[in-house]
């Protein structure tokens, strides 16, 4: 009575070889990427030019996800006909078949097939996978009573890291490795959209409007999947709503219709919610020129792009924690919650994986400072930037980036000295260090506050971080790694407030004294990895810098552990579980 | 060296915190699986929302990392003059002392036919396999017992699209431990679930096998005939001790220990579901089988074998669980029936399957305890109350402060002191929410 899906699955184990050589493999294909950049920059020139530059970006991708591939196997893989399949009722079916139909068309576009009558079918895609979509939800969701609908999930083939998972993580890979760098071969996409695009930009469509209006299409329409889904729980709906509205309304349509303004003389972002440093084009040369040269339009955003990660960001951050960005506001966040959110279970919950992401993601943090301190250096030092009514000179910037950082590494230290967290330190270290660069290259007038050419690291930059990382791995390898690869272990904005979040912030999830019988559902749909139950079923409260806040944990908790809420930051820290003492069991308070 | 047969929550706690307390050596002995893994879980594992290796609270490193010794054997004698364990290969083993952990079993009770194919409870790992090749492909199970594992049976069954007819002895769900208008929410809300057939006042009479074994039908004390491919039996559960027989051990229906867990042997200990007090606890059971009487017992017994000798006191009772998708927490004592000094007041929404029930004194008006059903509500808070012996109005005053629900979820306290007021003619206002700590005196 063998059955095609895992009896009861294995108990875990310790790395075994196949998983080393996987890590191995992987870590090649991070080395091919490396090279390739390298290259660019010693040649200074940009990756695209550089000899059979396909043939580097495709294989170090293809041996990072063999690389996974070897990391994640198990013997018992499940098949497309995977139990999960046979449970699909008629509603499901249908739906499934009229969204497959619809995304036919959109690969048959990818791939050529259609060169006319764009706008219909434009309509029988967008049409096909939106019903699909609703459809499925309803299906698969209207005939139980609300609640936590988790059945089947690892189960299923596109959830449980399947052969779906695979193929889907491939064609999204595929997908992105095209859009970054190959543009070409989107060529039928690209005219498919045409129509939306000149509707609502008066031009033809590039890929990057594809993007956007494929990106925006799945969240409002897999968001509202996610509504329904967690319809009981109204945390979820409120959140979810906001992701909605700013992906739709403040990164899709605001930028669209500034864009279609007459007095509009250069492209800047003006997606209003996307906050330096994750917005690392905020301090590329020419968004700065088209700020400085867009009136009040570009006074404003400059200004506001300031306030916000000066201000707005750590004020927030420290009221209700990072989650009033990550998954309220932000992109990135957005996309995860909703397209994402079948793939949550797959991010490791393991140690080692914890250790990896604190070291990478603080990582890019100190690559995306040094690299936005150089990028500024040579703009500031050949004349004033002249924004609205102010003059920001040399000395200005150089005030103002120098104070920033020694207090910043003051700050560090300081809480160093609170916290005992050696990670601490090292940040104050690395802060101080730049400080001490700035100060010498405004000393010795310098052209290259790093010596390094500041244009170089910027371009290897946008190429490893702003497309591999939270690109083509940041969402190509959702159904591999988890939705929120790029959130965890790259995200410079996230790793900013997670300092915050961690140190000096009023949220935490609160557990519930003694309630927790470890099951593990809190840990399991942990989309950033965090070993929930770790904590629970020790009475201690989750204070975690990379926590988004998502509510899943309390959502999928069967005993009412977990809270998450904002409170005096005293007590924050401490557990609170039943101990035993001589008197008997009491509350540890 | 320190021996603790089982590795369930109650032996791994023994270990975790004789660790922290001392350099002792540890072994833990485990027939079972080789780690630690949460048994309130494995339905969700059987449901596909998770895999086995999620319901494993410590990662592999974990032990090695505490120096605590896993071995996978089965202990079939204790020689407790020798002080040595023979397990079923013939290895022996010499222990100092030892902890015995070695949880339940499911009830079987005689019925006819019980031993047939495709009949079995579901309390440990293989039970999850069997029952894994058991339901493959069928349509129809029955499930017999009122309680939490029948119901969570019941859950798991209808993922997998198989009819589930459900026997319930008594007339009420879970009758033994929730009041009457408890039970009924509960009631309710499993007519929502397709596919399950309720059966009250019904008792299973005989298990009918086919020609190879198999079970085709059972029929009921009534007379009823059902068809199925499928029984669950989970009528409770009682201590997994048959390994003792020559022991020496003095047994009831569980391992007899004292306020201590000593057992009648001097350097062996009892703890979890397989302990049985001599004199229980005053309103508890002599035999506990939640998940954290027995997190209690094994932190009680390492205090004591780490030379901090300690009495088995649990505090307050609490317990909490799940039926389908209406989550369910207690804090102090609700009985099923109400003592006669006892008051109480219950707030129902049924709409929204919402349910608070408290329970207090009359005369004093002191606080007992409460079910709420639907609303999650803080266990810090309510023990301080229940260890200060706050008044029902204290509660009630402060129920927004106690409310755990998720933010943005709707509130029910105007509702709740508006109807305890009419119903006590009392004239509470309700106390802005405050910071929970805030109530609770440092």
């Amino acid at each position: 009575m063998e059955s095609n899906y895992s009896i009861v699955g294995k108990e875990a184990q310790g790395l075994s070889s196949l998983q080393k050589m996987g890590i191995f493999v992987f870590v090649v294909g991070l080395i091919g990427l490396i090279q390739i950049v390298t290259n660019s920059f010693l040649e200074k020139t940009s990756v695209s030019k550089i000899d059979s530059y396909a043939w580097y970006i495709s294989g170090s991708f293809l041996l990072q996800i063999i690389g996974v591939f070897m990391f994640t196997y198990s013997d018992n893989h499940l098949s497309i006909r995977s139990f999960y399949g046979k449970q699909l009722n008629g509603i499901q079916k249908i739906s499934l078949a009229i969204g497959m139909a619809g995304f036919g068309v959109f690969v048959a576009s990818w791939l050529g097939f259609i060169t006319s009558m764009h706008t219909l079918y434009l309509w029988l895609t967008l049409g096909g996978m939106s019903i699909g979509i609703l459809g499925y939800t309803y299906g698969s969701y209207a005939h139980h009573p609300a609640g936590i609908k988790n059945n089947h999930v690892w189960h299923n083939s596109l959830t449980g890291r399947g052969i779906l998972g695979w193929i889907a993580g491939i064609v999204l890979t595929l997908f992105y490795i095209e859009i970054y760098w190959f543009p070409e071969y989107l060529e039928g996409l690209i005219r498919l959209f045409d129509p939306v695009s000149y509707l609502i930009t008066g031009s033809a469509a590039s890929q990057w409007f594809v993007y956007g209006t494929v990106y925006t299409f799945l969240i409002i329409f897999l968001g509202i999947k996610f509504i329904y889904k967690y319809r009981h729980n109204r945390y979820q709906l409120i959140r979810t709503l906001s992701v909605i509205f700013f992906q739709a309304v403040f990164a899709y349509a605001v930028p669209h219709i500034l864009e279609s303004f007459n007095d509009y003389q250069g492209y800047f972002q003006k997606d209003l919610k996307n906050v330096w440093p994750l917005n690392y084009g905020f301090v590329e040369s020419y968004q700065m020129d088209a700020m400085a040269n867009n009136g009040v339009s570009g006074t404003f955003f400059f200004i506001w792009g300031v306030i916000l990660f000066l201000v707005v960001t750590p004020f927030l951050t420290y009221l209700v924690g990072k989650r009033w960005y990550c998954s309220w506001v932000c992109g990135c966040g957005g996309l995860a919650e909703t397209a994402g959110d079948g793939f949550r279970q797959l991010s490791s919950k393991k140690m080692v994986a914890w250790k990896i992401e604190r070291w990478v993601i603080h990582l890019v943090m100190v690559f995306v400072l040094i690299m936005s301190v150089a990028a500024l250096w040579p703009y500031f030092s050949g004349k004033d930037y002249e924004i609205g009514f102010a003059t920001i000179t040399q000395s200005g910037y150089f005030y103002f980036v120098f104070g920033l950082s020694l207090l910043s590494s003051i700050g560090l230290f300081l809480l160093f000295r609170k916290f005992n967290h050696s990670m601490l330190m090292v940040g104050a270290i690395i802060l101080f260090i730049i400080s001490l660069f700035v100060g010498a290259a405004y000393i010795f007038d310098l052209k290259d506050v790093f010596v390094i050419n500041s244009k170089s690291i910027k371009k290897v930059y946008g190429f490893l971080v702003g497309a591999a990382f939270a690109g083509v791995i940041g969402v190509g390898f959702y159904p591999i790694l988890g939705n929120r690869v790029w959130c965890r272990f790259g995200c410079p904005m996230a790793g900013y407030m997670g300092i915050f979040q961690r140190f000096k912030s009023r949220f935490r999830i609160t557990t519930n004294g003694a309630q927790c019988i470890s099951c593990g559902n809190c840990s399991t749909y942990c989309e950033q990895g965090i070993d929930v139950r770790a904590y629970a079923q020790k009475g201690e409260n989750i204070v975690r810098a990379s926590c988004v806040g998502c509510g899943v944990c309390s959502a999928v908790c069967p005993r009412g552990v977990l809270k998450l809420e904002n409170g005096p930051e005293e007590g924050r820290f401490e557990p609170n579980p039943l101990v035993i003492d001589k008197d008997g069991v009491k509350l540890n308070l | 060296m320190i021996i603790i047969i089982g590795n369930g929550i109650s032996g791994v706690t023994a270990a975790r915190y004789i660790r922290k307390r001392s350099d002792e050596e540890i072994m833990i002995i485990s027939a079972e699986s080789k780690y630690f893994f949460s048994r309130t879980a494995l339905m969700y594992v059987y449901m596909g929302h998770m895999k086995f290796e999620h319901t494993q609270p410590y990662e592999p490193y974990f032990w090695d990392k505490n120096r605590i010794q896993l071995k996978e054997a089965r202990i079939n004698k204790v020689d407790t003059e020798k002080k040595q364990l023979i397990t079923d290969n013939g290895e022996k083993i010499d222990y100092d002392k030892l902890i015995i952990a070695t949880g339940s079993k499911p009830n079987k009770f005689g019925w006819k036919g019980q031993d047939s194919i495709g009949v079995q409870g579901l309390y440990s790992k293989q039970d999850l396999e069997l029952m894994e090749r058991n339901t493959t492909g069928i349509k129809n199970a029955v499930v017999v017992g009122g309680g939490l594992i029948g119901i969570e049976m019941a859950e798991m069954l209808l993922t997998r699209g198989i009819k589930v007819d459900f026997l319930v002895r008594e007339s009420h769900f879970w009758n033994s431990v929730l009041p009457k208008q408890d039970a009924e929410l509960i009631m309710r809300h499993l007519t929502k679930h397709h596919g399950l057939t309720m059966h009250y006042s019904t008792e299973l009479d005989e298990i009918h096998p086919d020609q190879n074994g198999r079970v085709e039908s059972i029929t009921t004390k009534s007379g009823n005939k059902i068809d199925c491919q499928f029984v669950g039996l989970t009528a409770g559960v009682s201590p997994n001790v048959d390994f003792l027989k020559d022991a020496g051990i003095e047994i009831n229906r569980g391992i007899l220990v004292n306020e201590y867990l000593e057992t009648s042997v001097k350097d062996v200990y009892a703890i979890g579901d397989c302990a049985e007090f001599r004199q229980p606890i005053e309103g508890r059971r002599p035999i506990e089988q939640v998940w954290y009487t027995g997190k209690f017992m094994g932190e009680t017994v390492a205090h004591t074998l780490t030379g901090e000798k300690r009495k088995y006191q649990p505090g307050h009772w609490f317990n909490s669980a799940k039926f389908f998708e209406i989550e369910y927490q207690t804090y102090g004592l609700v009985k099923n029936k109400l003592d006669e000094n006892h008051s109480e007041f219950v707030f129902e929404d049924s709409e929204n399957e919402i349910l608070l029930h408290f329970v207090f004194e009359k005369k004093t008006e002191k606080f007992i305890g409460i079910n709420n059903f639907g609303i999650r509500l803080r266990h810090p808070l309510f023990n301080e109350w229940l260890n200060t012996e706050a008044t029902i109005d204290e509660v009630i005053s402060n129920l927004a402060s106690a409310n755990f629900d998720p933010e943005f979820y709707k509130k029910y306290e105007p509702q709740v002191i508006e109807a305890f007021n009419h119903k006590f003619n009392k004239n509470l206002t309700l106390s802005k929410g405050k910071w929970w700590q805030k109530l609770i005196p440092a």
